[in-house]
C-alpha cells in the first residue's frame, strides 16, 4: 500500500527516509486477511487487513489497549500459548498459511524481540548460539561465525568481543536488549518482530538500536511496535494506526504524519489524545 | 538452516511431552491404587467386632482393635497436649516478639528438629521417659508425639501470624490494648483458619507415625490403663498384624489401615477446604 | 503509673487502675510465656543431641571410628559394625531417587507447563495427598501386593534385560533392597513433583517466550530453558527427598528382609539403620548392644542434618536468583 513519491519537509533531523516505492513482487512479505482475535470473549483485533512490506520497516502505533501488540504476537503465533483465545482470518508468510506450518518452525522464520530483553542464564555466546544449536548447526567454526556476525549486526560486537563466556545478566539493560537482537538474528529470520523493544531503556540505548534497525533492514523485514510516536516518525518505511482493534490507516510514514486522511490518525499523531 | 524443524525434533518434542503426562498418570494412579486395595481387603474386616473388641489369641477369629483405637486417641491426646502449646506460644515469640539472631536460631534448630527421623525421636523419648520410668508407658508415647508435633506448630504459628497485616494489631493498640491483649484479641482470631488448618494437618501427621511408639508405648493385646502402661496404637497394630503369620491377623491389619488412612486423609482433606473456602466450613 | 491524687478503693477508678496492671502484667506474662516456649523448644534439641551422645559412649569408646566401617553385626560376640546398614540406607535411598527424579520432575513439568490451571491444582492435590500416607500402610501394601507383583513382574523383567549386571543376579525371594527401593520411590515422589512444580511456575514467562519466539519446540524450551533456571531448586527437592528417604523406618522394614549384609545385588535381602533400630531395640540384650543402636541412630541423625542444610541452602538460592530477574 504504497503512495507516489512526493516532496516533504524532513521532521526530523535525520536524513529523511526515502520515499521507496512499492515492491515489485506481487507477494508481500506477510499478508493479514480478515484477522480476528479474540482472549475469551473480548474481540482484540477486528477484520485487520494489512500487508507488510518486504526488506521495510513497518511501524504500529496507537494508544495503550489498541490491539498493535496483540496483531504483532499473531504474526509468529505467540498468542496461541495464551488460554482461552480464539481466531478468525489468515496470516500469509510469503504466500504461506502461517497457521498450515508447524508453529516452531514459523517462529524461526519469523523472530521477535521482547519489550523488556529476556537474555537466558547462560554465557553471552550460548544466548547467541542457542537457536542456531536447537536448529541442528552444531559445527563449532560455523556457530562462531554465526554468533559473531549477529553480535556484530546487533552493534555489539565490539563491547563483548572479549568477554563471550561471561554470563549475559552482566550486561546493562541497552546491551541485553541488544543480545537479544543478535539472538533473534543469528537464526536469520526472514521477519522480525520487535515488541516496544526501546520502552525500557534510556534515549541513547535507544538511539543504538534504532540505528542498527537501519543496518538490517536489507537483511530481513522489521515490524515494531512503538507507543512512541517520533520513534516511528525516525524509523518507520511504513507505518500503521491502531484504534480499540482496529486498523485505522495504513500508510507511508510521511503521510501518516504529515499528511493523515482520518480524523483519528490525525488526533492522534497531533497528540490530541493517546 | 531448515526452513521446516526437522521430524525429529517434532517427535521428540510429542514423545517426551506425553511421557510427563504419563508420569504424572502413574503417581496419581498410585493414590487410587492405594485406596482401592484397603477398601477391597479392608472392608470385609470392618465389623462391630473390629471397634469393640480386644484382640483375640493368636489363630482365634473375632477378634478386634478396639484397645489400639483407644490407645491411639489417648497417645494422641497427651501429644496434642504436650506438642501444641509449646509450638504455639514459641511461634507467637517468633512472630510477635523476637529478635533477629534470636528468631533465626530458634527456626534453624526447629527445622533441625523437623529433619530428625521419627526412630530417632522414639529413642530420645526412651532415654528421658521410659529409662526412668523404668517401664514403657502411653504417657511416653504421648511425649514422643508431642515432640514431633512441635516444629510445624511452631512454623504454622509463625507463618499465619505474620500473614495478619500490621493494621489489624495497630488498631487493636491504637484503642488501648497492650501488645499481648491486641495478640490474643485480634492477631490470633485473624489468623484463626490457617491456624486450625495448620495444626490439624500436624495431627494427620503425627496419627501416622509408628516408629516413636515402638519402643514408647510399645503395645499391648490388653486394655491400657492410666498413662503408665503400655498401650495399644493403630499404627503399631497394622505393622505387628501384618508381620506376623496369621491370616486372620493381615486381614485385620487391613480394616486397621483403612480406618488409619480414612482418619488421616479425612483430616487431611478438612484442613485443606479450611484454608481454601473459609471458617464458615469450620464451624459445620 | 504515680497518681498525683489518691485514689479510693471501689471507686472506677481503682478498678480501671488494677485493670490496667493486670493489662500490664498479662503483657509481660505473654512475653514471658512465649519466650520460655521458644526456649524449650532449644533445649528439647539439645537434650536431644546431649542424650544421644551420651547414650553412644559406649561403642564410641570400644570402636571408634571403625565402627562406621565395620561390617559385621553380631550380638552375641559383642562386635557392632555400622557399615550393612548405611550400606542398605544409602543402596536403596539412592535408587529410590534414581527412578523418582525423572518421574517427580516429568510429572511436575506436566503439572507445571502442560496441564490447564484447575486441573494442575486439582492434581496436585490428590498427590499431596500421597504425602499424607502414613509409612505403615505404604509397608502394607507393599507386603501384600506390591512384592508379590515386584517376584513375579518386575523382577524376572529386569533379569531378562539386565541379568548382564551383578545388580540383578541372584536368587530373588520379594524381600529386598528392591522391594525396598521401590516403595521409597513412591513415599518420596510427592515430594519431589511439590517442590519442583513450585520451582518450574515460578520461571519467569519471559524465559519460556524467548526460546519459543527463536523456533524452539515446546519441550526444548522446557528442557533447555526452564528447567535449568529452576535446576537449583528441582536439586534442592532432591536434598530433601533424599533426607526423607534415608530416615524412613515402618515401610522399609517391612519389605527390606532384616538381613545385614553387604551385597552387589538388588535382589538380595538388606537392612537399614532405621529398620534395624526398630526391629531389635526392644530386644537389645546388654548396655553395649542398646548403646550401639542408639550410635546408629545417631549416625543417621548426622547424616539427615547434612543433607536438609544443603537442601535448604539451594532452594533459598534458586528464590534468590528468581527475585531478581
Amino acid at each position: 500500500m504504497a503512495t507516489p513519491h512526493q516532496q516533504l519537509q524532513p521532521i526530523t533531523t535525520r536524513p529523511p527516509a526515502e520515499l521507496t516505492p512499492p515492491p515489485s513482487s506481487a507477494v508481500p512479505k506477510i499478508r493479514a486477511q480478515h484477522l480476528n482475535f479474540y482472549y475469551g470473549t473480548f474481540q482484540a483485533l477486528h477484520d485487520i487487513t494489512m500487508d507488510i512490506a518486504a526488506n521495510q520497516i513497518t511501524a504500529f502505533i496507537g494508544p495503550s489497549g489498541c490491539g498493535k501488540s496483540t496483531f504483532l504476537r499473531t504474526m509468529n503465533r505467540m498468542n496461541e500459548a495464551v488460554r482461552n483465545t480464539r481466531r478468525e482470518g489468515e496470516i500469509r508468510l510469503d504466500g504461506e498459511d502461517i497457521f498450515k506450518l508447524d508453529v516452531a518452525s514459523v517462529r524461526r522464520r519469523v523472530g521477535m524481540v521482547f519489550q523488556k530483553s529476556n537474555p537466558f542464564p547462560k554465557t553471552i555466546f550460548d544466548n547467541v548460539a542457542y537457536g542456531l544449536r536447537i536448529n541442528g548447526v552444531r559445527k563449532k567454526s560455523i556457530v562462531e561465525e554465526t554468533v559473531q556476525l549477529s553480535l556484530e549486526r546487533a552493534a555489539l560486537w565490539t563491547e563483548v568481543k572479549d568477554k563471550l563466556n561471561k554470563p549475559a545478566g552482566a550486561l546493562s539493560g541497552g546491551q541485553q536488549q541488544r543480545l537479544c537482537i543478535a539472538r533473534a538474528l543469528a537464526v536469520e529470520p526472514e521477519v522480525l518482530l520487535l515488541d516496544e523493544p526501546c520502552s525500557a531503556l534510556d534515549p541513547i540505548a535507544t538511539l543504538k538500536i534504532e540505528e542498527l534497525l537501519f543496518e538490517i533492514k536489507n537483511l530481513t523485514t522489521i515490524v515494531i511496535v512503538t507507543h512512541n510516536m517520533q520513534q516511528a516518525a525516525r524509523v518507520a518505511d511504513y507505518t500503521g494506526f491502531f484504534l480499540l482493534g482496529k486498523l485505522i490507516e495504513y500508510d507511508n510514514t510521511r503521510r501518516i504524519f504529515q499528511n493523515p486522511s482520518k480524523k483519528e490518525t490525525e488526533d492522534y499523531v497531533t497528540g490530541r489524545f493517546g | 538452516m531448515t526452513r521446516q524443524v526437522t521430524f525429529r525434533r517434532r517427535f521428540i518434542n510429542a514423545f517426551m511431552l506425553s511421557l510427563t503426562g504419563v508420569a504424572t498418570l502413574l503417581v496419581v494412579s498410585v493414590l487410587f491404587f492405594i485406596l482401592g486395595y484397603l477398601l477391597w481387603h479392608g472392608i470385609g474386616s470392618l465389623s462391630w467386632n473390629f471397634f469393640t473388641k480386644l484382640p483375640k489369641p493368636t489363630g482365634e477369629t473375632g477378634g478386634g482393635l478396639a484397645n489400639a483405637i483407644v490407645g491411639s486417641a489417648k497417645i494422641l491426646a497427651l501429644a496434642t497436649l504436650i506438642g501444641v502449646p509449646v509450638g504455639f506460644l514459641a511461634g507467637i515469640y517468633l512472630a510477635e516478639y523476637s529478635g533477629r539472631t534470636f528468631a533465626f536460631v530458634v527456626r534453624y534448630i526447629t527445622d533441625l528438629l523437623n529433619g530428625v527421623p521419627s526412630i530417632v525421636i522414639g529413642i530420645f523419648a526412651y532415654a528421658i521417659v521410659v529409662k526412668p520410668m523404668k517401664h514403657f508407658s502411653t504417657f511416653a508415647g504421648g511425649c514422643a508425639l508431642g515432640i514431633m508435633m512441635i516444629p510445624i506448630a511452631v512454623r504454622t504459628t509463625e507463618q499465619f501470624l505474620r500473614s495478619v497485616p500490621t493494621a489489624l494489631r495497630e488498631g487493636s493498640m491504637a484503642l488501648g490494648a497492650n501488645k499481648a491483649t491486641a495478640i490474643f484479641t485480634v492477631v490470633i482470631p485473624a489468623a484463626k483458619q490457617g491456624l486450625t488448618s495448620g495444626m490439624m494437618l500436624n495431627l494427620a501427621r503425627v496419627a501416622g507415625e509408628t516408629a516413636p511408639l515402638l519402643f514408647t508405648a510399645l503395645g499391648n493385646m490388653y486394655w491400657s490403663a492410666g498413662w503408665s502402661q503400655p498401650s495399644a496404637s493403630l499404627p503399631v497394630m497394622i505393622y505387628q498384624y501384618a508381620i506376623s503369620p496369621y491370616e486372620d491377623y493381615h486381614q485385620q491389619a487391613w480394616a486397621a489401615g483403612l480406618v488409619l488412612l480414612a482418619l488421616v486423609l479425612s483430616i487431611n482433606v478438612t484442613a485443606r477446604l479450611i484454608m481454601s473456602r473459609g471458617s464458615s466450613l469450620a464451624r459445620r | 503509673m504515680a497518681a498525683s491524687t489518691p485514689v479510693l478503693e471501689g471507686t472506677p477508678q481503682s478498678r480501671a487502675r488494677s485493670f490496667a496492671y493486670g493489662l500490664k502484667a498479662g503483657d509481660e506474662l505473654a512475653y514471658v510465656l512465649t519466650l520460655a516456649a521458644a526456649s524449650a523448644v532449644i533445649l528439647i534439641v539439645a537434650l536431644l543431641v546431649y542424650q544421644l551422645w551420651i547414650s553412644s559412649r559406649l561403642p564410641i569408646h570400644k570402636f571408634g571410628f571403625s565402627f562406621l566401617t565395620g561390617r559385621t553385626w553380631d550380638p552375641n560376640a559383642g562386635d557392632f559394625g555400622a557399615l550393612p546398614f548405611v550400606f542398605g540406607t544409602c543402596v536403596t535411598s539412592a535408587l529410590a531417587l534414581i527412578v523418582a527424579v525423572p518421574v517427580g520432575v516429568g510429572a511436575a513439568i506436566f503439572l507445571a507447563e502442560l496441564a490447564p490451571p484447575k486441573t494442575s491444582n486439582a492434581l496436585t492435590f490428590l498427590i499431596e495427598l500421597l504425602a499424607a500416607v502414613p509409612s505403615v500402610i505404604y509397608g502394607l501394601l507393599g507386603i501384600f501386593i506390591l512384592v508379590p507383583r515386584i517376584r513375579q513382574y518386575l523382577a524376572p523383567a529386569l533379569r531378562d534385560v539386565f541379568g548382564f549386571l551383578p545388580l540383578f543376579q541372584g536368587p530373588f525371594y520379594g524381600v529386598s533392597f528392591l522391594s525396598a527401593g521401590v516403595v521409597l520411590v513412591i513415599m518420596v515422589v510427592p515430594f519431589i513433583i511439590s517442590v519442583s512444580r513450585e520451582v518450574l511456575m515460578a520461571v519467569p514467562v519471559e524465559q519460556r517466550e524467548a526460546a519459543l519466539a527463536l523456533g524452539a519446540t515446546r519441550w526444548e524450551s522446557t528442557w533447555d530453558i526452564v528447567i535449568p533456571n529452576a535446576s537449583t531448586g528441582i536439586i534442592g527437592s532432591g536434598f530433601l527427598a533424599l533426607a526423607r528417604a534415608l530416615g524412613e523406618t515402618m515401610a522399609v522394614t517391612m519389605v527390606i528382609g532384616n538381613t545385614p549384609q553387604i551385597t552387589a545385588s538388588l535382589f538380595a535381602p538388606g537392612y537399614s539403620i532405621a529398620a534395624v533400630i526398630a526391629n531389635e531395640f526392644t530386644e537389645a540384650t546388654g548396655d553395649l548392644y542398646l548403646s550401639s543402636l542408639v550410635f546408629l541412630g545417631l549416625v543417621l541423625f548426622g547424616l539427615t542434618i547434612l543433607i536438609n542444610a544443603f537442601a535448604r541452602i539451594l532452594i533459598l538460592t534458586t528464590q534468590r536468583k528468581g527475585a531478581q530477574s
